[in-house]
Formats: C-alpha cells, sequence, structure tokens
C-alpha cells in the first residue's frame, strides 16, 4: 500500500505547510494577522511559553521545535514578543538544521513591522514550499495518531474496535501508530500493559497512569464530570473506568513497542504511547509534535476539530451523529454499529481514506477551516 | 449487533449490564442479544439510547462488570432491568475525595 507525500529529511508530508507560530501566547495577534495576509500559511496559536517553573520552559521549546520539525511542515516563521520566557533563537535554530526557520520579534519594531516584515518572510517561504511535488512512498512512512474524543457508548463498540483494526493494518505493513490520553487509560493499565514489550515500557505506562491519578487525587474531589465529562455522561459513560476500557481498543492488538514523553518526536516503528492528557487541544499538539502526519479520531458525540497542520479524520459508529453532523464526519460507520458490516471490512474502508488523505484528499475538518484546536501541555503551575 | 434489530446488547458475556440500542421505557419488554442468545426482561426505568441496564440483581458494594472488566460499583441495590448510571454505581479510581482514609 502506497501513498502520495512530500519527501523531505524527518519524514514524508502528507501537507506542505509554511507554519506561523507564536513563542508565546502574548505573541498571538500578529500570527493572526500575517496568516491572514498570507491564507495558505498555517497559524500554530497556543497560550504558553512565559512565566513556567524552569523544567517547563525547556519542555515548551521542545514542543515549539517539534512541531516545526513535523513532517507536514516545510518551513516555519517563530512569532516572538520579545520577553518571554523560552527563547525564540534556540527554538528557530535548532529547526533550522532541518528546515528553514525564521523569527520576527515584536517589541523590537513594534506590531505594525513585525506584521509586514513576518508576511515578506512567508511569502517568501510559500513561493520555495510550492516548488516541491508529491512523490509515491510506502504505507510504513505513515505516522499514524489515533484518538477518541466526544466519546459516547458507540466508540468502545464501533468506533474504537475498527480504529484498533487500522492500528494492526498500519502496523502490519512497517508503519507507526501514536496513541495517549493517559488520563483514558486510568482502569484499564492492565489491559495495555499486557502487550508491552518489556517489563521497562510496561512499568513506564503504569509510572505515566499512576503520576496522572495521583495528579487528580491531590485535588480532593471525585474526578467524574472533569472525566468522563459531562457529553460523556449523557451519552451513557457511567465511570472513567468505562470510558477507558472503551478507549483502549483504539490501539489494536500489536505490541506496545515504547512510552514517550508528551510532545518527543517518535522515533521506533510500531505502536507507541505517548503521556497526554484526554483533551484534544492538547492532544493533537502533542501528537502533531511527535511527528504524527495524521491523526484518525473516533467520535460518538460527532465532535468537529481539526489541526492546522495535521489532517484529523474522524470516524463515527453512531448511526444517528453520522446523519446528524455529516459535515463533521469523514467515515460512517453507522452499518458497523447495526451488524450489517464488519469491524475488519469497515477498517479497510478507513485505511483507504487515510490514504487519500494522506494523498491530498481534504477531510472534513480541512473543509470547514475548523483547526484553532491548538494547545501546548504543560504540568505544572503558570506563575 | 445482529440483523434483527435487539433493543440491548450484552458486550462480554462477564457482564451484569447490558446496553440499549434504542430509548427504552418503564415497562417495556427489553430484547437483548448476549452473545448468540436473545433474552428478555422488562425495564424498570427509563433507559436513554446508549445507557446501560441491569441483567442481573446487582447488590451495594457489588462491582459492574461490562466489556467483561471492572468499570465500577453500585452504590445501592439495583434490580434487573433498572438503569444503571452515575446514580447508583461510583468510579474506583481518581477518587480524591476519599483521601482521607
Amino acid at each position: 500500500m502506497m501513498f502520495r507525500g512530500f519527501v523531505r529529511e524527518g519524514g514524508v508530508g502528507v501537507r506542505n505547510y509554511v507554519a506561523v507560530i507564536c513563542t508565546v501566547g502574548c505573541a498571538a495577534h500578529v500570527v493572526r494577522k500575517i496568516v491572514e495576509a498570507n491564507p495558505r500559511a498555517k497559524a500554530i496559536i497556543h497560550h504558553q511559553g512565559c512565566c513556567h517553573v524552569p523544567p517547563e520552559i525547556s519542555h515548551v521549546e521542545k514542543v515549539l521545535i517539534n512541531l516545526a520539525l513535523n513532517p507536514n511542515v516545510h518551513s516555519a516563521l517563530f512569532v516572538s514578543l520579545g520577553c518571554e520566557g523560552v527563547s525564540a533563537e534556540k527554538v528557530a535554530d535548532e529547526v533550522s538544521k532541518f528546515k528553514e526557520a525564521e523569527v520576527v520579534r515584536i517589541l523590537d519594531e513594534g506590531t505594525s513591522k513585525a506584521i509586514s516584515k513576518g508576511s515578506r518572510i512567508v511569502e517568501k517561504m510559500l513561493v520555495e514550499a510550492e516548488k516541491m511535488k508529491r512523490e509515491e512512498v510506502a504505507l510504513s512512512e505513515l505516522k499514524l495518531a489515533i484518538k477518541c474524543g466526544g466519546s459516547d457508548f458507540t466508540s468502545g463498540i464501533v468506533s474504537n474496535p475498527v480504529a484498533g483494526k487500522v492500528a494492526d493494518l498500519i502496523i502490519d505493513n512497517g508503519g507507526t501508530v501514536i496513541f495517549g490520553e493517559t488520563t483514558e487509560v486510568i482502569g484499564a493499565e492492565h489491559i495495555v500493559a499486557r502487550r508491552a514489550a518489556s517489563e521497562e515500557v510496561a512499568q513506564k505506562l503504569y509510572k505515566a497512569v499512576e503520576s496522572m491519578e495521583q495528579r487528580v487525587i491531590a485535588m480532593g474531589v471525585d474526578m467524574r464530570k472533569g472525566q468522563p465529562t459531562p457529553g460523556n455522561i449523557r451519552g451513557g459513560i457511567t465511570t472513567i473506568e468505562e470510558k477507558s476500557i472503551g478507549a483502549v481498543c483504539k490501539a489494536g492488538s500489536s505490541k506496545l513497542i515504547d512510552v514517550v514523553d508528551y510532545g518527543d518526536i517518535v522515533k521506533e516503528r510500531g505502536l507507541i504511547f505517548m503521556d497526554t492528557p484526554g483533551r484534544e487541544l492538547e492532544v493533537l499538539t502533542g501528537f502533531a509534535a511527535g511527528g504524527a502526519q495524521i491523526t484518525l479520531f473516533t467520535t460518538g458525540l460527532g465532535v468537529p476539530q481539526g489541526y492546522p497542520i495535521m489532517p484529523v479524520v474522524k470516524i463515527s459508529g453512531n448511526p444517528e451523529t453520522c446523519k446528524r453532523l455529516s459535515e463533521h464526519i469523514d467515515v460512517d460507520l453507522g452499518k458497523v454499529f447495526y451488524g450489517e458490516e464488519s469491524i475488519e471490512a469497515a477498517a479497510k474502508r478507513v485505511l483507504k481514506e487515510i490514504l487519500e488523505v494522506a494523498s491530498s484528499k481534504k477531510t472534513k475538518a480541512e473543509l470547514l477551516g475548523y483547526e484553532d484546536t491548538v494547545e501546548i501541555y504543560v504540568r505544572g503551575p503558570v506563575i | 449487533m445482529s440483523k434483527e434489530r435487539v433493543s440491548a446488547i450484552v458486550v462480554d458475556k462477564k457482564d451484569n449490564v447490558a446496553v440499549a440500542l434504542s430509548d427504552i421505557k418503564r415497562g417495556d419488554k427489553v430484547t437483548i442479544r448476549i452473545g448468540e442468545k436473545i433474552e428478555e426482561l422488562v425495564a424498570r426505568s427509563d433507559i436513554p439510547f446508549g445507557h446501560k441496564l441491569a441483567i442481573r440483581e446487582i447488590p451495594r458494594g457489588e462491582e459492574i462488570i461490562k466489556y467483561g472488566e471492572v468499570i465500577g460499583r453500585a452504590t445501592r441495590d439495583i434490580e434487573i432491568g433498572e438503569h444503571v448510571h452515575v446514580h447508583n454505581v461510583e468510579s474506583l479510581r481518581g477518587r480524591g475525595d476519599l483521601k482521607k482514609e
């Protein structure tokens, strides 16, 4: 199986974007204005980058670097305010080892000039980017992330099992699958750990889950209503354990090769777990920084999120959702719900869609332009 | 999940709850698929689409089993055919409210 992508150092892109990234939330205005002037460029607007404790400053820098290094990104402009905690120079220098990266600083020349200077840089980058052509590459070049969001009871019995089969097919063909959402492993860690490639990998998983649960417990409350969310509860999910057990089947049945930290670039092939929270904004950013070219997103409630530099393919096994919210859903799995299509046949259909999206087909979220779902996960306080 | 559409399914044979595949009203006769078998019971409460109902008596303190795994614990006695959800089931995880013990 093949797809047509943009071959570059560090992986094959399924898109060929110029990314305009704020190094700190306070620079978001200028990013937005530059992208308004150059609509083919993609804005990555988050709200971190300053007033973190020191280890987290490095963590945010790592995520910014790795976002720009995503294979879907051709080149990147970082927009800095100029007084923030993260170093825009350090971030751009690291990225420029692999691809073009520039910095504009708002406090150096003022907002208006930073916008016009940034726009000129982006225009040039777009000209360079658009010289690239797609080439045929093997499916093994694909790093697919899998996430579930807006889950209801159909997620655990239809869309997540279908995603699990897709994961198995990709890994059987030499590709990589990343899943995360540590919160949604609480109560199901024993099921995932059984498949760990080594005791060390199993322990890493248990540690990530325990650390997440301890931070919840430290708040002195029952986590219910935070997770599962009110929408999950309305959909029939009663406890985090129920949500988790339904969620982990989206990772399929392959051996778990490694557990990586949030936003680390995934280097090994096979099934990889990334330590992330459950919320879309942070999960999608973590996967994009990890190098995923596409996220497969299972949803019962039919949520619409995309991501600026990474196509998000939505599948749903809730027939009512697929009808009502067809503008959000790329692959309708309603027939699986009614037992009229097998999980295996549906998985082949989903994989075909993924390969078409990898080769240029636009996702529903891309058609809607629904792509501001961006945040960088930080574990410590904003100070 | 079968060609003849049942009103609820049991995901794993160890489960003590079924999942409603349509809105079920109190007093309705519910047909439930358990593997290859179809069983019937009477709903003792309204059960919305996608929510769970008890297929066995579940005394207070007993585990709720779905997917063949523990998903929580009954906070009161639950009768056959009763809605099983946040009003009568608690989670065993992420319980900062129980920290004092």
